[in-house]
């Protein structure tokens, strides 16, 4: 019963986080940028709006994908919070991009197409520092699961520097912020329109929007993951670094233009080698 | 032990039986009943033998050597001559080298070394065989109208149906022998008809191209081939056995790794590992059940099982590294070379190579796990592969075109075709399916067992195997519409085959906890003396069976809202010039002009030829250490 009412209850707050992470995204955006900007619950209205707006498509496949994307993500962040197997968490959350972009290619469409390769391309460049990542937490807590991970004496991050920084270097592919938010940008002002939501509307917009809401909340949680530990007082540590985090995104999103997906690709896994090599190697010497 | 022997020989009567029947129809039944009474007997055998195991040898042991010895004198007779016609000597030369030495080793050496069980049938051998009967079976029925269709599309090709079939059961025959021989000498001989069938098949059109392509799978394989032959007459003459249970109860010296680095090596050839890898892709000029049955499902697990069987004698040695790293290398680079293919087959080419590179880490890595992940990468791998091949080999009937870029019309030419293909490749690396459980716990045992640059390694060649995996299947789903109307009709013959591997996916992922409960862990269990536990916990299984469940739950679901599905349609945005429909738009002077998706190949980054010889090098180089260390062992 109290398994059932936290499920129900992660299912319901997440997107909840997400959206109100959105709202102060954009806040924090819009002052750095010297504007006044949309008000703090503005994500809400606009998913109110998009829901009650006519829903038109381009054929009659490419709305399952979104929808099963969703479920998918949804199962991630429940697997996530209700400290399971972080890297179960972490092939359920791929299996939703891969449904996300097979929406795209779908859509059948010139700028969706387009989006949906690049997408793809972006999920190649990221894929090996989420796996190394998870992997670093099982090395130095010998364990998969979220619950083991923050019971351990130590955050783990005291051991695996190299491999957080290279984790926070990806994040901004997850968070699908500038420098590499190639396949779909927030900004309506990309060259490839919107990318793999360009045929999407109404409904299933607003479901890609709610996803991306849980898609936030599980990238917060896998940074927490690396600063809580059995004492307590680190889980409000844990919470100040994911502030730190994101906040950190949202500058960097603001300051860097968008890169060609060559350097994405290359500095991505340039990243990933050296930081996690170099890490995870003086951790194996020390053992 | 009669079944065993019958499970063999049901095959090879086969063989004879389809090559001396020269009726189509006749033939056609003779194929499908045998390939039916070989799946039924290879159950039975497993099904009879399967908890005690069985190993034996057979009273009349000397007689089957001098049959072997007379098969293996004509086929070196027959090979040294057609390499010398075709001048191909190195052909001649390694066969000339080998046949010789076994057929000494056979009359002088080895009549003071007793075998005691020349026969051994355990849970692995047990599993082998099921993929082999059963796959292999399948494959034989699809081959029967797949052929027909093969020679309608390929008219100057000349028919030889009859060879093609009667070469696949006669490979089938050998296969068997070889998972069930324990004696080595004996397993060479299977060993060596495989690469005979392999040969055959690769030449079946007898074009330029297929003859170059099946000399050069011969020479490789002869290559590995003598590697074997030394390896035997090593281990008969200073170590005193030819039996591989004995030898790997051995422990691992000096004196004993020299056989098996070259037993692996031989391995190596057969899986077509780096930088032998180069013979499997040119396999690929084979008609499409051959490439399914020898070139991914059956013949190039042989390599694997080999050092599966040696993993006790690999894990922490300087021959187990050696393996690992090989396997490692040629899992990263050739993942990475399938990114930038658009032909189906090459596609599935240099995905099999690089998975069996996967199983070849996990087999030489040699942990409980990782021996675990391994023989169920051989389950997956095999049913998954071979349905991906029977598609595309029917897909290429129907759409005239084996490129993936030409299947975006596939959903509007045959929906069930396209469904079987997403399963395929699915199952070839996507959440719950069987492949990623095995690579998840894989990388567990290899993280256990302190491979950091492995995990490492995998994780990059993982990432590039989503991109090409996921780029076909949105190919697959982008519902184009299909230009000319179809002229194929998918025949039932075609389909039921396709349609039980699909299924067989399927169960295969669902049934894991069950081959894992009843097969590995025993089997583990008894290879490690230690109590083996399943590396993926309850609830994780749990887990990703809901996933699985949910996959196919989903779809279903979504049947009722499409019926009373009415929402308007629209046009796809083509910045406002679309011309009317979804296909064209106004180009300059406002004529209507076609859009064109294409896929991303990378060829710039991912370049296959620095890559291939990239990966030749570094794993020359790998095997070179090996053989430095292995002489450092010697003289130390």
């Amino acid at each position: 019963m109290m398994k059932l009412l936290l499920v129900v209850g992660i299912i319901l707050l997440a997107p909840l986080l997400g959206g109100l992470l959105t709202g102060i995204d954009r806040v924090v955006t819009a002052r750095l940028q010297g504007r006044q900007g949309p008000p703090l619950l503005q994500p809400f209205y606009d998913v109110l709006k998009l829901i009650s707006k006519e829903t038109t498509e381009v054929n009659s496949m490419h709305r399952f994908f979104v929808y099963v994307s969703l479920i998918f993500v949804i199962f991630t962040t429940v697997l996530l919070l209700s400290g399971g197997d972080v890297l179960l968490a972490i092939f359920a959350l791929t299996l939703g991009s891969v449904f996300f972009v097979l929406g795209g290619y779908a859509s059948n469409s010139p700028y969706s197409t387009i989006g949906s390769e690049r997408e793809l391309l972006q999920i190649m460049a990221y894929e090996p520092m989420v796996l190394l990542a998870c992997f670093g937490l099982y090395y130095v807590d010998r364990s998969f699961f979220v619950k083991d991970i923050i019971a351990s004496p130590y955050p783990a991050v005291i051991f695996l520097p190299g491999v957080f920084i290279g984790f926070t270097y990806i994040l901004t592919f997850k968070l699908r912020k500038s420098p590499f938010d190639l396949s779909m940008s927030h900004h309506g002002h990309q060259e490839i329109v919107k990318g793999i939501t360009t045929e999407y509307s109404g409904r299933d917009l607003a479901v890609i929007e709610v996803t991306h809401w849980y898609e936030t909340v599980i990238v917060l949680a896998l940074t927490y993951i690396f600063f809580a530990n059995a004492n307590p007082f680190s889980h409000v540590l844990a919470v100040f670094a994911c502030l730190v985090i994101f906040f950190l995104e949202i500058i960097i999103d603001n300051t860097f233009a968008r890169v060609k997906w060559q350097q994405a690709l290359t500095s991505a896994w340039v990243v990933t080698a050296v930081l996690s090599t170099v890490n995870l190697f003086i951790l194996s010497y020390f053992r | 032990m009669n079944a065993i022997s019958t499970l063999i020989l049901v095959p090879l009567a086969a063989a004879l039986l389809i090559f001396l029947v020269p009726n189509d129809r006749i033939r056609d039944y003779i194929v499908r009943i045998s390939a039916i009474i070989t799946a039924v007997m290879t159950v039975v055998v497993v099904s009879l033998y399967f908890d005690k195991g069985i190993s034996f040898n057979y009273p009349f042991e000397k007689a089957i050597d001098y049959v072997i010895a007379l098969v293996e004198a004509a086929v070196a007779v027959y090979i040294i001559t057609s390499g010398i016609r075709h001048k191909k000597y190195l052909v001649s030369f390694f066969s000339f080298l080998q046949t010789p030495l076994i057929l000494w080793f056979e009359f002088t050496q080895k009549r003071e070394i007793e075998v005691r069980n020349a026969i051994v049938f355990d849970k692995l051998s047990a599993i082998m065989l099921l993929v082999i009967g059963i796959v292999g079976s399948l494959i034989c029925i699809y081959a029967v109208s797949y052929l027909k269709g093969y020679h309608q599309h390929h008219v100057h090709y000349k028919v030889r149906i009859r060879f093609f079939l009667s070469t696949v059961f006669l490979f089938l025959a050998a296969m068997f022998g070889l998972v069930l021989c324990n004696n080595l000498t004996w397993l060479y001989f299977c060993w060596e008809l495989t690469t005979l069938c392999s040969f055959f098949l690769i030449g079946y059109t007898r074009t330029k191209e297929a003859k170059q392509n099946s000399y050069h799978a011969l020479t490789i394989n002869l290559g590995g081939g003598v590697a074997f032959a030394i390896a035997i007459v090593y281990l008969g003459t200073q170590l005193k056995t030819i039996e591989l249970s004995e030898l790997v109860k051995m422990s691992p010296e000096t004196a004993v790794l020299i056989p098996v680095f070259l037993l692996s090596l031989a391995a190596l050839t057969k899986s077509a590992q780096l930088p032998f890898a180069s013979w499997l892709l040119g396999a690929m000029v084979a008609p499409t059940p051959s490439s399914a049955l020898l070139h991914s499902a059956t013949m190039v697990k042989a390599g694997v099982y080999l050092i599966l069987r040696l993993a006790p004698l690999l894990g922490n040695t300087s021959v187990g590294k050696v393996v690992t790293f090989v396997g490692g290398v040629t899992f990263l680079l050739c993942s990475l070379m399938a990114v930038t293919r658009s032909d189906a087959k090459k596609i599935l080419a240099y995905s099999t190579i690089a998975n069996l590179g996967l199983i070849v880490v996990c087999a030489s890595v040699g942990t409980r796990e990782s021996i675990w992940a391994a023989i169920l990468l051989i389950i997956f791998h095999a049913v998954s592969k071979s349905l991906l091949f029977l598609a595309v080999g029917s897909i290429e009937h129907q759409i005239g075109s084996r490129n993936v870029e030409d299947m975006d019309v596939l959903l509007d030419v045959s929906r069930r075709l396209s469904l079987y293909m997403i399963i395929g490749i699915a199952g070839m690396f996507l959440a719950p399916f069987g492949m990623l459980i095995s690579k998840w716990v894989a990388m567990k045992a290899f993280m256990d067992s302190n491979n950091i640059l492995i995990v490492i390694i995998i994780a990059y060649g993982s990432a590039a195997t989503l991109f090409y995996w996921a780029k076909w299947m949105g190919k697959l789903v982008s519902n184009a519409n299909k230009q000319e109307n179809k002229d194929q009709i998918f025949h039932k013959e075609e389909e039921i085959p396709i349609f039980i591997l699909a299924v067989l996916v399927g169960i295969s992922c669902f049934g894991f906890p069950l081959i894992s409960k009843f097969a590995l862990v025993p089997f583990l269990t008894g290879m490690f003396h230690a109590n083996a536990l399943v590396p993926i916990g309850t609830s994780d299984v749990n887990l990703m069976l809901l996933m699985l469940s949910m996959l196919i739950i989903l779809p279903i679901s979504f049947i009722p809202i499409y019926k009373n599905d009415n929402r308007r349609r629209v046009l796809t945005y083509m910045s406002g010039e679309n011309a009317g429909d979804n296909k064209n738009f106004r180009a300059a002077m406002g004529e209507a002009r076609r859009a064109e998706f294409r896929n991303w190949y990378i060829r710039k980054y991912f370049d296959v030829k620095t890559l291939t010889l990239w990966g030749n090098v570094v794993s020359c180089g790998i095997l070179v250490t090996g053989v430095i260390l292995l002489i450092g062992g010697l003289v130390s």
